[in-house]
């Protein structure tokens, strides 16, 4: 009881996103009504699995103030992993259906060499990279989901911290970090296929005769599963000494590191879990879109996380699940090309040509005026002021709230 | 000595000649050898063609042209020769080929072309080359030269040799003895003599040298347990060594037929395949076939039968290729020249290594100077001033457009990139300060809002520029006396716009050191940036001067723009490409010191070059590897190359 009193929106979020799955259930063309559209439910889905990402970088940026430019590359690498099983996996059955009718069965070599050729074909290649040594295997890769982005984040983190490299340099460090792994998953000979990325996720191994209606609605209830526990686990470390600590860092960092803290350990420790929680989101993600390609990972995409959590409002768990889900619909929205064109007699505005634009400079506005974001809107209703601090900051570092964010 | 024998008896025979031609005309050469011409056979038109191409008379260059281009004629009723050019369809105008006069017109039937086929039409060409080397053009003589460099014969050996005694010009004369070399490499019978030419180009960079030595160095793996005696061994193999898999080596016994070879695993499949009765192979049920030993088992049942080539089992490459000899023969018989080739090519390579590494110095100083240019307007924003604008790839874009623009109203090159500086500073400085008077002043004390501030700025600027000028990309063409390159040698070359560029990054450090070190702003700008509050209480009005220096810095980047809008293509995502690199040259520098922005971008450029060097194919690794190496250098040096100390730190 006392973890819930120290988070009131908890159970407010728990029954907001059980009624909203229960909805979508009921209203899905697998189970109900069918007014939504499989691919409208699969949006749902992957808009779960960006809010869940989204916590993970308000949990690194907006409670340890870390603005890590780089967490979409853990994000891509679990959907790289996961993708690698998937795509093994279907390919197999694919070569083994065809090599039936061959006179004599296949040896095991050469369903190995069919699916290679079949699988690296497009790269100029037939053989298996050694990054491929666990595609066979489902557990392995899963595991590899989690271990990969946390070693890569591990390794990172304790480079960039150790150093002390702090602010915006560790900003541009982290993006730097991103624009290097995708710049080396463009290439060929990198053992993923180059810029062709992974295609084909959508198709689960096994499943062909499940309709996608089906499969679209287990993968949102994974993800808003996902979305739950991640949830939890979010508010836990937040809300105990731990979730101290880090505001504390993001404050005034030298003064945590006076008081005995292993302030690096702690950085570490909060990197690399945000690291595993955006590739378990990655992972969600990429078989619901069916694709992933070394473009996903480009520094823009991790720009544009910090974008949905600086609007959602950081600092809170709540923001950023609101942030992502706002921003990511209503981009869907507007670039959609299902929103009007607005006719002004000597130039029509075209929603998807203009959407950038107003995302730009709203984000603009959002930093200038609302640095609480969305989430700032639930302190109007529960009557949070923020203290008359005459403007100041809670603390001198980069990183920490300014009066207007602070809550009571 | 047998080249000068030689020479001194082609001049002879060529001076004999033209002695006894003093009374005779083209046309009794031709008449003489008028059968010949007229049968027009490979075989025999030889002594014709010497005939007049030795006859001495200056005719014989058009008769040999004439003949080549199929326009010599015979006049059917007395057998004269002419040339002939067509009228209409029935008639011809003669030429005489001794007077140059016209001979008057005949109907078609009158007259039977000479139709050389293509190898006598070769031999022509190789006859008139001695006119060309002679011709008293110089330019001409270049490029028939030139030409047999490209294209050398063996029939082109004796007429140039024969031409560069007489050789005026010593440059033309020069490039005759070179291109004499180059063929007595390829087609002189004699050792010597390709010994001595092959040694003459030691240290040469030039590309038709290589091209003519890398054929004799040219060798080929072979089966040596029957090799003849008179091979021109390099050395001998063993399988299984570094330059010999054994694969290869048993692959060569193959084919050298000292093996029987053992039917490979798909020649089996096949076999098994073709013998399936009733569902089932050499006693093994079809079903049970899913394994490669199963598989084996069936085919050595059939073998057994009879029915297949024998397959055995425990067959095993690697012991049948050890101890057996191959061996690494030179496909140029002679053992004097292909060593010599070698030695000369090795000593080829030292001199192009040398070179390559100086045109690798070369293209890293100009990557370094367009990192420079760059990042040199973020020094003083986010150096300075310590304001992260992300927005600043942006104005280099608008820069690239602004010049762009101004290309599509002066259509002349060089003034619309004189006006286009201006214009993209004007442009951009105006934009800077109209971000810092809206944006940036309220977020000073908020350097991670200002980075998502200006992003945000950013991607509105990025679009905008999309929904102007589209998604394609726009040229902005260089003036035409930045075209073409700096040609030091076949190796070392650089083109004019990265010259311009380097200059342009040289002057931009110029300017900014004298702004920030002689002028009122710079003054101010550094005491604002140190202590605002200090120089505020001197009287220095920190908004203005904030503004002006961001200002300053906006306006730099459009410059840039330019500079880079003139080799890169112009696209909306142009600035996108540079903010990353940008801030790392910055960083990697030193923040707040333009001297480390200059360390770091020629860090940066060199390392580029130096690791695409390493593996030139892929621009993309080279990339990755360096990003990779600047996060690791900047744990050993997070303050970059040159980091401030004391109170100009600023903590």
């Amino acid at each position: 009881m006392d973890f819930i009193r120290k988070n009131p929106s908890l159970p407010v979020f728990i029954a907001g996103l059980a009624i909203f799955t229960l909805v979508v259930t009921f209203m899905s063309e697998a189970y109900g009504a069918g007014a939504l559209s499989t691919s409208f439910v699969k949006t749902l889905g992957k808009t779960l699995c960006l809010a869940l990402v989204a916590i993970a970088m308000d949990l690194v940026w907006g409670y340890t103030g870390i603005l890590s430019l780089g967490h979409f590359a853990f994000f891509g690498l679990g959907g790289y992993m996961i993708g690698m099983w998937l795509m093994y996996a279907r390919t197999k059955l694919i070569v083994v259906e065809s090599m039936a009718s061959a006179a004599l069965p296949p040896t095991p070599s050469e369903i190995s060499d069919a699916i290679g050729t079949q699988i690296f074909g497009v790269v100029g290649s037939s053989e298996f990279p050694l990054v491929w040594m666990f595609a066979h295997s489902f557990w392995a890769q899963i595991a590899l989901v989690v271990i990969v982005p946390g070693i890569l984040a591990l390794v990172f983190g304790w480079l960039a911290f150790r150093s002390r490299v702090t602010g915006v340099y560790l900003s541009i460090l982290t993006q730097a970090m991103t624009l290097a792994l995708s710049l080396y998953l463009f290439q060929n000979d990198s053992g993923l296929r180059g810029n062709n990325g992974l295609s084909g996720l959508q198709n689960l191994p096994g499943a062909d005769g499940i309709s996608q209606d089906y499969i679209s609605i287990w993968f949102f209830w994974a993800s808003a599963f996902a979305l739950l526990i991640t949830y939890l686990i979010a508010a836990f470390v937040v809300s105990g000494k731990f979730g101290s600590v880090i505001r504390g860092i993001r404050d005034d960092e030298a003064r945590v590191r006076f008081l005995g803290y292993s302030v690096e350990g702690f950085k570490l420790f909060v990197f690399a879990m945000t690291a595993v929680m955006a590739a378990i989101g990655g992972a969600l993600y990429y078989p619901q879109a069916g694709i992933i390609n070394p473009a996903e990972i480009a520094p823009i995409a991790s720009i544009y996380l910090a974008v949905w959590v600086a609007i959602g409002g950081r600092g809170r768990i709540y923001g950023a699940v609101i942030g992502a889900a706002f921003v990511s619909l209503v981009s869907t929205y507007f670039t959609g090309g299902q929103a009007p064109d607005i006719p002004l007699g000597f130039y029509t505005i075209k929603w998807v040509d203009w959407w950038l634009v107003l995302l730009g400079l709203s984000f603009v506005l959002v930093t200038l005026f609302a640095p609480k974001g969305i989430g700032g809107l639930f302190d109007l209703i529960t009557h949070r002021m923020s203290p008359k601090r005459g403007g100041a900051p809670l603390g001198p570092d980069d990183g920490s709230l300014r009066e207007q964010e602070a809550e009571k | 000595m047998i080249r000068r024998i030689f020479v001194a008896g082609l001049l002879l025979l060529t001076v004999a000649l033209s002695a006894q031609a003093q009374d005779r005309t083209i046309q009794d050469v031709l008449q003489e050898h008028s059968d010949a011409i007229i049968k027009s056979s490979r075989k025999t038109i030889g002594p014709a063609i010497d005939a007049v191409a030795n006859s001495a008379l200056p005719e014989a260059q058009d008769v040999l042209q004439a003949w080549q281009s199929k326009d010599m004629w015979v006049r059917e009723e007395d057998g004269l020769f002419f040339k002939a050019e067509k009228l209409d369809s029935k008639t011809y105008a003669l030429t005489d080929f001794v007077t140059g006069e016209p001979a008057g017109e005949v109907a078609k039937d009158e007259i039977d072309q000479i139709k050389p086929n293509s190898g006598i039409r070769a031999m022509l060409g190789a006859a008139l080359v001695q006119f060309q080397l002679n011709d008293p053009d110089p330019s001409l003589r270049r490029d028939a030269l030139l030409a047999i460099q490209r294209d050398g014969e063996e029939s082109h050996l004796a007429p140039l040799r024969a031409s560069i005694a007489n050789e005026s010009d010593p440059e033309i004369k020069e490039l005759k003895e070179v291109t004499e070399r180059l063929l007595t490499i390829s087609f002189d019978e004699d050792e010597a003599a390709r010994v001595a030419a092959i040694e003459g180009f030691r240290g040469s960079l030039s590309l038709d040298t290589r091209a003519a030595l890398n054929p004799i160095v040219t060798t080929e793996v072979v089966y040596a347990e029957e090799l003849s005696a008179n091979a021109n061994v390099k050395r001998i193999l063993r399988a299984g060594s570094r330059d010999l898999s054994v694969d290869e080596a048993y692959d060569l016994m193959v084919e050298a037929g000292a093996v029987t070879p053992q039917p490979s695993v798909s020649e089996r499949k096949a076999a098994l395949e073709s013998n399936i009765v009733d569902g089932s192979v050499g006693g093994v049920s079809v079903e049970d076939l899913n394994t490669q030993e199963a598989r084996d088992r069936a085919y050595a049942a059939l073998a057994d039968a009879g029915l297949v080539p024998a397959f055995d089992p425990d067959f095993d490459k690697a012991s049948v290729v050890t101890g057996v000899q191959f061996a690494e023969v030179y496909s140029e018989p002679s053992a004097a020249v292909a060593s010599a080739a070698e030695e000369t090519l090795k000593s080829i390579s030292r001199t192009v290594g040398l070179n390559q590494f100086f045109d690798l110095s070369l293209d890293g100083l100009s990557l370094a100077s367009i990192y420079f240019l760059a990042a040199i307007g973020l020094a003083i924003t986010f150096g300075v001033m310590g304001v992260i604008n992300m927005a600043h790839g942006e104005f280099i874009m608008m820069g690239a457009y602004t010049g762009y623009v101004i290309q599509q109203i002066i259509p002349d090159y060089t003034v619309s990139i004189i006006v286009a500086i201006p214009m993209a500073f004007a442009v951009t400085f105006a934009a800077g300060v109209a971000m810092e008077r809206l944006i940036i002043r309220w977020l000073y004390n908020r350097p991670l809002e200002t980075l998502l501030a200006t992003f945000g700025v950013s991607i509105a600027l990025q679009q905008l520029a999309k929904n102007i000028f589209g998604t394609q990309a726009r040229p902005l063409t260089s003036p035409g006396w930045l075209d073409g390159a700096l040609q030091f040698n076949d190796v070392v070359a650089i083109s004019y716009i990265r010259i311009a560029i380097f200059v342009l990054a040289l002057i931009f450090l110029g300017i900014f050191l004298f702004i920030m070190k002689k002028t009122r702003l710079g003054l101010e700008t550094r005491a604002v940036t140190q202590n605002p509050r200090m120089a505020a209480s001197m009287g220095i009005n920190p908004d203005k001067v904030n503004m002006l220096t961001f200002g300053l810095g906006s306006g730099i980047a459009g410059i840039a723009g330019v500079a880079i809008g003139l080799y890169a293509k112009v696209t909306s995502e142009l600035g996108a490409d540079y903010i990353v690199q940008s801030f790392m040259t910055v960083v990697v520098g030193g923040v707040g010191n333009i001297w480390g922005t200059l360390l770091g971008a020629t860090m940066i450029g060199f390392l580029q070059k130096g690791i695409e060097w390493f593996n030139p194919s892929n621009t993309l690794a080279a990339q990755t590897y360096m990003i990779i190496f600047i996060i690791i250098f900047i744990q050993f040096r997070p303050k970059g190359i040159i980091a401030l100390k004391g109170r100009a730190a600023g903590d």
